[in-house]
């Protein structure tokens, strides 16, 4: 075989030619973006179909939170007959709530099951050494496996349950196609909110060693602050102002108003997809700072 | 001599370690993991770098594949600086660790092939003709659609090897890339590299603890200890360069019952540890006259025989230099 020029040396003969003219250099850089978005995209498939191997264990948990659904759904027809208009919501909202944050629970991890059980196992294993070797970026990396991971979670885990509660509670969901457009939107912005929290959790391994702890305490705080328990509308005063601020609201309090409640106008649309984007782009340069760290340490520790 | 593919002149490694000496108070210690090593390899030599654990090996490899930056000297690898420039590094390099894998777990092992397409950039053509060099060499046909947890070790190994070729690479770094390998592995893994080498002209630096992998592939060893290289040469010279000469095998016994040392001719007893002891005889010597030995004048309920390996080699160079 013979040994050709490699992808890369061409590149940086076309680069060298293109210091001169800025129409070579622009192609260069557009094919650039375009190998990477090839590779990520292929890394996003590759976490979609991975997922769609474990056909059990996804209708295991489409059983689990249809049966969840339920039991939160009589929980809030108690509740909202008892105090109607509680949080801002109808109780046909309520419903809709619940039943369409079931079907966002496994997509964004919100009980935990995304990537960052087996990053934390790559950490521990030492198996992490290997990526750092690639020509790869090992945030982009996880991120796009990540959303490959959500998205088939989101059709094979999403579906069943909003069906189920549709047919036997009385859901009040818009029927405007924008508005659906919209909220499909905040589900990819909280999607990237819920990795960046995660990818945090993921590098603790490199210190904590075990992930177990910090997980199940990541997994309750977001239960509860995402407003996966209660929609965060219905805590009053302070408390309620500052939950409401917190990177938790934007994985799923923060597209439910998209949907259902405050956010659902044009201009409240761009507020939530604003704070969406302002904490997912701190928490991810927090990762890429924490990332380096840590890498510096897997590499003088050995490995 | 060809063209210097890979090029070491006084590069040193300096790491700071900070240890809680007392309740607030750190103390700083510097460690010199690698302390000033020079040396060149050339396209299409294969190398084996050895040393004891803790020697600098991985500490030298890191700094070759540019994840670390050298404290001190110079350093090229293909005409590039590794640690300014790493990516484009990345592209001209493969690793292979024996005990880690970059194969993608749940999926058929071909996905993880159409991943390294897209992340090294290779054209279709040649990714098609390097995939069907290596499938057909290290007989992966029947594993492609296999998801890899189903792989054994051997299958798996031969799988992580195939991923860091497809892009061509000028040097490939290999990491005890037969540990854990039954025979058969381990000799389909090593004419693999030899025929790669052989034809391709790959440049492959090994680090290995097995001593076969060395004396198979191998021309030449660096022995690095305690951050410097001690021997670089032929493999022979540095069988030699031990004064307590030749290499031993060992012959490990389970007896029924707590004996004094054995007294067979041809091997020495060694160690003993309750029933069990440790029979050294030269390694060129047959096994089998002094199984018969031992079978017949002792209560004997196991054995086994152990090869040379590398660390023994060292030691014994070590104490021929003492």
């Amino acid at each position: 075989m013979s040994r050709q020029l490699s992808p890369d040396a061409e590149a940086d003969a076309e680069a060298e030619a293109g210091k001169g003219s800025g129409g070579v250099r622009r192609r260069a850089v557009v094919r650039d973006a375009v190998h990477r978005s090839q590779l990520y995209g292929a890394v996003a498939v590759g976490g979609f179909r991975r997922y769609a191997t474990y056909g059990a264990a996804t209708a295991a948990g489409v059983f689990t939170n249809t049966v969840f659904g339920f039991i939160l759904a009589y929980t809030y027809v108690a509740l909202w007959d008892e105090r109607p208009g509680l949080g801002g919501y109808s109780q046909g909202q309520a419903l809709a709530f619940i039943w369409v944050s079931q079907s966002l629970l496994a997509a964004a991890a919100l009980m935990g099951g995304g990537f960052q059980e087996e990053f934390q196992e790559r950490v521990r294993t030492g198996d992490i050494a290997v990526d750092l070797y690639r020509p790869a970026d090992l945030q982009l990396w996880w991120l796009a496996a990540d959303l490959g991971r959500a998205a088939f979670q989101l059709l094979g885990r999403g579906l069943v349950p909003v069906l189920a509660g549709a047919l036997a509670f009385p859901l009040e969901l818009p029927v405007d196609p924008l508005r659906w457009l919209l909220f499909l939107a905040a589900v990819v912005l909280a999607l990237v909110v819920s990795f960046a929290v995660r990818y945090l959790l993921g590098l603790a391994a490199f210190w904590l060693m075990d992930g177990t702890g910090i997980n199940m305490m990541a997994g309750l705080v977001s239960v509860f602050f995402s407003g996966m328990l209660l929609p965060l509308t219905v805590f009053p005063g302070g408390f309620g102002d500052v939950v409401r601020m917190l990177p938790w609201a934007a994985m799923l309090q923060v597209p439910m108003d998209v949907l259902l409640g405050e956010g659902a106008g044009a201009g409240g649309a761009v507020r939530a997809f604003a704070f969406q984007a302002g904490w997912a782009l701190a928490l991810l340069g927090a990762g890429r700072l924490m990332q380096a760290a840590a890498t510096r340490k897997v590499v003088v520790q050995g490995g | 001599m060809g063209e210097v593919l890979i090029e070491l002149d006084g590069v040193e490694k300096v790491f700071t370690v900070r240890r809680r000496a007392g309740l607030v108070r750190r103390e700083k210690r510097q460690v010199r993991a690698v302390d000033g090593i020079g040396f060149t390899v050339d396209r299409g030599e294969m190398v084996g770098y050895i040393g004891p654990n803790g020697a600098g090996k991985s500490t030298t490899i890191k700094m070759l594949t540019g994840i670390l930056t050298p404290s001190a000297g110079r350093l090229r690898v293909a005409g590039i600086d590794p640690a300014r420039e790493r990516m484009r590094l990345a592209h001209r390099m493969g690793v292979v660790f024996g005990q880690r894998t970059t194969l993608w777990w749940d999926l058929p092992l071909k996905d993880s092939y159409g991943l390294m397409r897209r992340m090294y950039r290779i054209p279709e053509a040649r990714y098609r003709a390097n995939l069907e060099r290596c499938v057909e060499r290290l007989d992966l046909g029947e594993l492609l659609e296999v998801p890899v947890r189903q792989l054994s070790l051997g299958q798996r190994m031969r799988g992580d090897i195939a991923a860091a070729l497809l892009h061509d690479p000028d040097v490939l770094y290999l990491d005890e890339p037969t540990i854990g390998l039954d025979v058969v592995s381990k000799a389909k893994v090593r004419a693999f590299l030899r025929q790669l080498n052989a034809e391709l002209g790959t440049t492959v630096l090994l680090t290995t603890h097995d001593l076969q992998d060395i004396e198979q592939l191998c021309e030449r060893v660096m022995v690095i200890d305690h951050g410097r290289l001690m021997y670089d040469g032929p493999l022979g010279g540095l069988h030699a360069s031990g004064a307590a000469g030749q290499s031993e095998r060992t012959l490990v016994v389970d007896l029924e019952r707590e004996l004094p040392p054995l007294e067979v001719a041809g091997a020495r007893v060694v160690r003993v540890e309750g029933a069990r002891q440790w029979l050294a005889f030269p390694a060129q010597a047959s096994a089998a006259p002094l199984v018969a030995a031992v079978a017949a004048g002792y209560p004997l309920l196991d054995l086994s025989v152990r090869e040379p390996d590398i660390e023994e080699v060292i030691a014994r160079m070590y104490a021929g230099r003492g």
